[in-house]
């Protein structure tokens, strides 16, 4: 049937097209999966001390079959790092594509919001002024204060669209307005901080996984877990509030309400995100761009494979991070912007049929 | 078999009252009701009231409905770019509060909804670049896949062709009838609401200014009074009720 399908898919009737288009979108989520798992794999293979890819699986999957010091460089070591890239990109990329959605805006991510340039404020105000808003292992300070400073700017922007009468276009341009505003504080902070601190607030806005460690990565592991099934259950909701808000309440949705849940739940999973790994730019807009190009927007599809697309194009971002320059670690953040950047406009200028 | 009856509803954005006291006899199942009035007279608002997206004073009476959510209602509005194919978009509006899984039934649902509509061709389309009129009927294959008990169609016919027109109030008309569905729609077109509708009612500036049997509501006087144009109303020689417009008074 489904081989029919794709040769002549005008020819069938409903039922079959729709069950074809869903093994396909299915098909499409477990080559995403398999890109996932081999880039995992790649990420783990590179670095000061270079593995092939049997010896990386073999350590996964039957760890006392290699030797001790490659199961501790592997396990302890580059695991938590490349597993990060993954939970990192795909809770930006989530965000992402729930911010596009219920802000109709195809620009939308968690920078739009204002949500990582109020952790890079709040990051550089540790780092320059030694400012602490909680007192914690010193591993954690930074993290803590970003984290705090990107909540409390969701936290504004969700107040201010509680009140009646605010549209999501006011909602944007409060999002870009607290942008400009922390810039202009960044930049001040910059101005009377040491050169030392400079340098270190500097280095942190350009996001870097290698702080990476095992407790960090389940912190952001059990938020991402713990967000997935509340917006699964607002699935079809999500997907009607594409169609406009007239028609998502003509069919039983109430946009606001949604809009201000969801609000909440992605605010929460890019702030944990970027307060661990600094600024990461264009995940959580590329990568649900692509997924729409991919599995169109049903949530059932588009949710999944935001998160996979997010999670690989990170993935691929570390990879890229230690090969172009041999023995160096170019900041990801780097890499993200200058990698997908020109992937993004490719995509979006070889598809012509365009969504918005 | 359900009901809708209108008690002294109004409805206002903000400060302003857009309807006042509407109150309107009982409607039944079976019957197909035209909205008329000129624009912002407020048919939409009316609308958005009944299905409950507005509130306001007075009350929406529902009785001897089945189901918890009786009405569906097909906006006036139906632009939208989601990447979405026809089949989607209708199964979407089906699937609203009914969990994940897309059940046989489901399917079977969308599958006559289109066909009701004489869209089953299109379902593989991308809904962002359908023609004005393939988007209307979409959008009431969206509120027909709902199986609502009273269908709320706001200008249903507005972007349609004549033949497409006369499609659409065909299948409302056998549809009222076979399903004891209750229809209100809001139509410019008289003549259409003289073949199609048994009951109408009037609104003008936010009022309810008659109710009753369609033939006895569009009369002459009344295009005059409220719709400003010269016109007659005869038989043709079918025996159906013709308007014939003579111009703007
Ligand atoms: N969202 C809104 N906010 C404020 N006024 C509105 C809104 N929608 C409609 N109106 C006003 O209410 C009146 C009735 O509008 P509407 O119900 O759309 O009329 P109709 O559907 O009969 O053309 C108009 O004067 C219109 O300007
Ligand atoms: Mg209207």
């Amino acid at each position: 049937m489904s081989s029919e399908a794709s040769v002549h898919p005008g020819l069938l009737g409903g039922r079959a097209y729709y069950r074809a288009l869903v093994l396909r979108r299915q098909l499409i989520l477990a080559g995403l999966t398999l890109a996932l798992f081999l880039s995992l794999c790649t990420d783990l293979a590179l670095g000061p001390a270079r593995y092939g890819l049997e010896e990386v699986v073999a350590a996964l999957f039957m760890p006392d079959a290699v030797s001790e010091q490659v199961r501790v460089i592997l396990w302890d070591i580059r695991m938590p790092v490349a597993l990060m890239a993954l939970v990192v990109g795909a809770s930006l990329s989530i965000a992402g594509a729930q911010m596009q959605t219920i802000l109709s805006n195809p620009l939308a991510s968690p920078f739009t919001l204002g949500i990582s340039a109020g952790a890079s404020f709040g990051a550089a105000l540790g780092l320059a002024f030694g400012v602490i808003f909680i007192p914690a292992a010193v591993d954690y300070v930074i993290p803590i204060n970003a984290f705090l400073m990107a909540m409390l700017t969701s936290l504004f922007i969700y107040a201010l669209s509680l009140r009646r009468g605010v549209t999501i276009e006011t909602i944007v341009l409060l999002g870009i307005a607290m942008v400009f505003i922390f810039n202009a504080l960044m930049g001040l902070i910059q101005f009377f901080a040491s050169q030392q601190a400079v340098a270190a607030v500097v280095f942190w806005t350009m996001g870097s996984l290698t702080k990476a460690t095992w407790p960090k990565f389940w912190v952001t592991f059990g938020i991402l877990l713990a967000v997935i099934p509340l917006l699964v259950r607002h699935g079809w909701a999500l997907t009607a509030m594409r169609l406009g808000d007239t028609k998502a309440a003509s069919m039983g949705v109430n946009p606001r309400r949604i809009r201000l849940e969801v609000l909440a739940l992605v605010s929460l999973l890019a702030a944990i995100a970027v307060a661990f790994v600094g600024t990461i730019g264009f995940i959580g807009l590329v990568g649900p761009h692509i997924a729409r190009l991919l599995l169109g927007e049903d949530q059932r599809f588009f949710l999944p494979g935001s998160a996979i697309c997010g999670a690989l194009l990170l993935s691929i971002g570390s990879v890229l991070s230690k090969v172009i320059i041999p023995g160096t670690v170019i900041p990801i953040g780097i890499i993200t912007s200058l990698v997908g950047i020109p992937f993004f406009l490719f995509l979006v200028l070889s598809h012509r049929k365009s969504a918005w | 078999m359900v009901t809708l009856q209108l008690d002294r509803v109004s409805a206002s954005y903000g400060r302003q009252e857009i309807l006042s006291e509407v109150s309107t006899p009982e409607f039944q199942g079976g019957q197909v009701v035209a909205l008329l009035g000129p624009n912002a007279a407020g048919k939409s608002t009316l609308f958005r009231r009944i299905f409950g997206m507005l509130k306001g004073g007075g009350h929406v009476r529902i009785t001897g409905a089945r189901t918890a959510t009786p009405v569906a209602y097909m906006p006036q509005d139906t632009g939208a770019s989601a990447v979405l194919s026809v089949y989607e978009a209708v199964l979407l509006a089906r699937m609203q509060g009914r969990g994940m899984k897309v059940q046989n039934e489901d399917l079977a649902h969308v599958d006559r909804a289109l066909e009701e509509l004489g869209i089953a061709a299109l379902g593989e389309r991308d809904i962002g670049n359908l023609s004005g009129g393939q988007r209307q009927l979409l959008s009431a294959a969206q509120a027909l896949v709902q199986e609502p008990e009273i269908l709320l169609l706001d200008e249903p016919t507005s972007a349609l062709d004549l033949n497409r027109q006369l499609g659409l109030l065909t299948i409302l008309r056998r549809l009222a009838e076979e399903r004891q569905m209750l229809i209100m729609a809001a139509l410019h077109d008289l003549g259409h609401a003289l073949r199609f509708t048994d009951q109408a009612m009037v609104l003008e500036r936010g009022r309810l200014i008659t109710c009753g049997p369609t033939d006895q509501v569009v009369t002459p006087d009344l295009l005059r009074r409220v719709y400003q144009v010269e016109a007659r109303i005869e038989p043709c020689s079918r025996g159906l009720p013709q308007l014939i417009v003579e111009g703007a008074v």
